[in-house]
């Protein structure tokens, strides 16, 4: 029997560059996005990089496919292509720019919420019949940390989240993952169909060559709608407030045991002797 | 060895033409026998061959110290006092003291007296920091009055030793006068006092929309009046151009105390009434006048741009060749176009410390590009650094090219070109820094020139070469177990000879300070000198601003008492 194939998709969301300093609306409604430089969030990018060194690990004949797809309006092209230029096969962009969000009020947010795109993974699956499908650990602007295990959760998968090892066991529909826990690392074995999400020290996304830059402009980028994959966008939540954190306090640095003692005597933590 | 070092010393004298009897502020004339240098090098020399010497002022041992006033307990006073009165009233926060505006500790003005690269040491024991205007023309007139000399200090990030004091000078530090004034949108203009760090004029421009006409990779330290006084370069040159076009006016204190107003917080542009005279200003390195506030034009921030690193296997004209085309495809895009060569870039790649180089394999030269990309470009369409590289890479095959995909990508490229500085210095005891502008057909040739004559004279060095090569300014470092005075008496004068005969600059971006007076006499024609040093007599007839650096004054009718 031969051994199983790897048909991946991969989940790029485009983000405020990790790079720009974002500043709040004045009516702290959120944070003003208005011409500010857009790019692969980060953890997507550990995604896409996941998949590609896949597939340079394993041969073409077991991963046949890579599929990057983003849920987003058609700006989002420009991320695809970046995932096109790392080594991505075709790309698929859900466009949101005509779809209907039902109870929009003011506050909401903009983009499609992680539940409505785990649906849309989904149903982009059943069309592309994929097994693997690899995300970012979370996205920079909303830091939901949510689509990958709603997406487990609604196709019944397995899943191995804030990853930061993956190695596909030979012969066998198994993968060896490591997950970055609180505790240290946990170790796990997933069978596929799976989850991924990536976390940081999962590897250094490639830079990108001209020549495959230039491939990338002729790659297919195909476009649905939600529609077209039978799924309502809505909003579930709805953004109250946005502020800035609170300034840092200034730090004091101590140099001795006394001082702290006498420090923290000052701040009436402890008792005077 | 002393021996050694005493014959080489004697030999780098005989090898020298005749300069004629060497200049002293004092007025009198040292001359260069041999038995006189042999002299003075078992003088002061022994401090250079047993350690580093101290003071700047040893160091330099053909120059006597200027007659000027020795900084008495009252003069302190008296300065710190009238740098204190002229202090904002009614105060911001709290009344200024004499410990905000003045340092006296030691300990504290150590960092004051030492210059960035760690060779020049000064022996200040004031230092001024007053936040007006009124403050620093009430401290020059006394100081004109007295006969003190004053070193003017913004950041202290020069490489040519112009912003510390060489003897005991006292230092007047523009760092407390570091308000933004003014931005006008409609007009595009910034205008800001000296002491403001470039970084923070830059956040401000960017916030607005607009790009402040200036980037060093010192800009977190730097400060505006000292990037006024010596006419920075920097990376982004190709695309703002000189200061001297981008300042539209400033506002300095000469010698005397006499404010000068030359058109700051103006926002017309156009004015041809009389002399220009703010050009003198920029780039006199705090020799005719201290900058105290500038009105600078800056323009639209493009809407992005892109950073592509590339390997070319060379020869140099390749180089020159990818240069034109840029010029020609990305013309007003193009933000910045610098190069460096095989041995930098083998220098970024062993001396790593988590610098990835992104670029496998080896190639002679490297280039790094920006370019602007315009609005809204349709994602099917190449921007133009996209169709500028897909036609160069068309043409040579053998080219590595990658592109920057986000800010932090662009900003490791970047990162890469500026490390180089700090990582030669970490690479061999002894370097000699190059900072040479050349027309671009001597460009590389120049740097296998040093090489050679390195060769033939069996010292073993290693070059690390990079720069602005739109600009033609070339960064030729020099890094060897040798001593630095071998080396230096090897390749000086010669090598600024034989840039001269190319018709290029020994000191392209960096200045002259006091590494680099030479240049000065040797570079320059006589009557141009002359006129030089007849505007230093005009505009400080005492001598007291930042002396011992850049014209010196001796000769052309400047008296002190």
């Amino acid at each position: 029997m031969p051994p199983p194939c790897f048909r991946v998709l991969v989940g790029v969301k485009r983000v405020v560059d990790y790079a720009v300093k974002v500043r709040i609306t004045p009516d702290h409604s959120g944070v003003d996005t208005a011409n500010l430089k857009t790019s692969m969030n980060p953890f997507c990018e550990l995604a896409v990089e996941a998949a590609v060194q896949l597939r340079e690990r394993l041969g073409p004949e077991r991963v046949p496919e890579i599929v990057a797809a983003s849920v987003g309006p058609t700006a989002c092209q420009e991320t695809l292509r970046t995932a096109l230029a790392m080594g991505v096969d075709r790309a698929v962009l859900v466009n949101t720019d005509a779809a209907p969000v039902s109870d929009s009020k003011a506050g909401s947010a903009l983009q499609p919420e992680p539940l409505d795109v785990a649906r849309t993974l989904a149903a982009l699956q059943s069309r592309l019949q994929s097994n693997l499908i690899l995300l970012g650990k979370q996205a920079i602007d909303d830091d939901s940390n949510q689509t990958g295990q709603l997406l487990a959760g609604i196709l019944n998968w397995s899943q191995g989240t804030f990853l930061s090892k993956i190695e596909a066991e030979k012969e066998q529909d198994l993968l060896q993952v490591d997950r970055e826990v609180d505790e240290g690392i946990e170790r796990l074995r997933l069978r596929l169909p799976s989850v991924l999400t990536c976390d940081l020290r999962l590897n250094k996304p490639r830079y990108i060559t001209l020549p495959n830059l230039m491939r990338a402009k002729t790659k297919p980028i195909e476009t649905l709608s939600t529609s077209d994959l039978g799924v309502a966008l809505r909003t579930y939540w709805q953004i109250v407030r946005v502020d800035e954190p609170p300034a840092r306090r200034q730090v004091t640095m101590l140099k001795t045991v006394d001082e702290l003692v006498a420090k923290l005597q000052q701040l009436g933590v402890l008792d005077r002797a | 060895m002393l021996t050694q070092f005493l014959l080489h010393r004697v030999r780098s004298v005989l090898d020298k033409p005749t300069l004629g009897p060497v200049r002293t502020f004092g007025g009198g004339n040292r001359s260069t026998s041999p038995v006189d240098v042999l002299r003075t090098t078992l003088t002061f020399g022994q401090f250079g061959l047993f350690r580093r010497p101290h003071n700047t002022g040893t160091k330099f041992i053909r120059e006597l110290q200027g007659n000027y006033a020795k900084l008495t307990e009252k003069d302190i006073a008296t300065l710190v006092e009238l740098a204190r009165s002229a202090e904002p009233q009614p105060p911001p926060t709290t009344p200024a003291t004499a410990a905000t505006v003045s340092i006296t500790s030691p300990d504290q003005l150590r960092s004051y007296n030492t210059d960035w690269t760690g060779e020049f040491h000064g022996n200040a024991s004031l230092c001024l920091r007053p936040s007006t205007v009124a403050g620093v023309a009430s401290i020059l007139a006394y100081c004109h009055e007295r006969n003190l000399a004053v070193t003017p200090q913004g950041g202290n990030t020069g490489l040519v030793g112009g912003s510390v004091p060489v003897f005991d000078e006292i230092i007047l530090s523009l760092s407390r006068m570091n308000r933004i004034l003014e931005f006008d949108e409609e007009h595009s203009t910034i205008t800001v006092e000296a002491g403001v760090t470039l970084g923070r004029a830059e956040q401000h421009c960017r916030e607005r929309g607009f790009c402040f006409p200036l980037d060093l990779g010192a800009k977190d330290s730097c400060q505006i009046g000292g990037n006024l006084s010596t006419n920075a370069g920097g990376s982004r040159y190709v695309r703002y151009g000189s200061l001297h076009g981008t300042v539209l006016g400033l506002e300095a204190v000469l010698a005397d105390g006499t404010i000068l107003d030359l058109g700051v917080g103006r926002k017309v542009r156009k004015d041809n009434t009389g002399y220009d005279l703010k050009h003198l200003f920029i780039g006199a390195e705090g020799t005719l006048g201290i900058i105290t506030k500038a009105t600078l034009s800056c323009s639209p921030a493009p809407t992005g741009t892109q950073v592509a690193l590339a390997g070319l296997p060379g020869p140099f004209e390749q180089v020159r060749w990818w240069l034109r085309e840029a010029r020609r495809s990305l013309n007003a895009h193009l933000c910045a176009f610098e190069f460096m060569d095989n041995d930098a870039m083998t220098l970024l790649r062993a001396h790593g410390d988590g610098f990835g180089v992104p670029l496998q394999g080896s190639h002679a030269f490297y280039v790094l590009i920006e370019c602007g990309t315009a609005a809204d470009t349709e994602h099917r369409a190449l921007s133009p650094l996209e169709t500028y590289l897909d036609a160069m890479t068309r043409a040579d095959p053998r080219v590595d090219v990658i592109m920057a995909q986000d800010l932090s990508q662009s900003a490791h490229l970047w990162g890469l070109r500026e490390s180089l500085p700090e990582l030669v210095r970490r690479s061999g005891p002894s370097i000699l820094k190059y900072d040479l502008s050349l027309p671009l057909p001597s460009f590389y040739g120049t740097v296998e020139a040093v090489r050679e004559r390195l060769r033939q004279h069996k010292l073993d060095a290693r070059t690390f070469s990079w720069g602005h090569v739109a600009d033609g300014n070339l960064h030729l470092n020099v890094s060897s177990e040798h001593p630095r005075d071998m080396l230096r008496s090897t390749l000086e004068p010669w090598l600024y000879d034989v840039v001269q005969q190319h018709g290029g600059s020994g000191s392209a971006e960096h200045g002259i300070g006091v590494l680099k007076t030479r240049l000065l006499e040797r570079g320059k024609r006589p009557e141009v000198l002359q006129l030089m040093r007849r505007f230093k007599a005009l505009l400080d007839p005492k001598g007291i601003l930042n002396p011992y650096k850049m014209v010196d004054a001796g000769d052309a009718g400047c008296r002190r008492p």
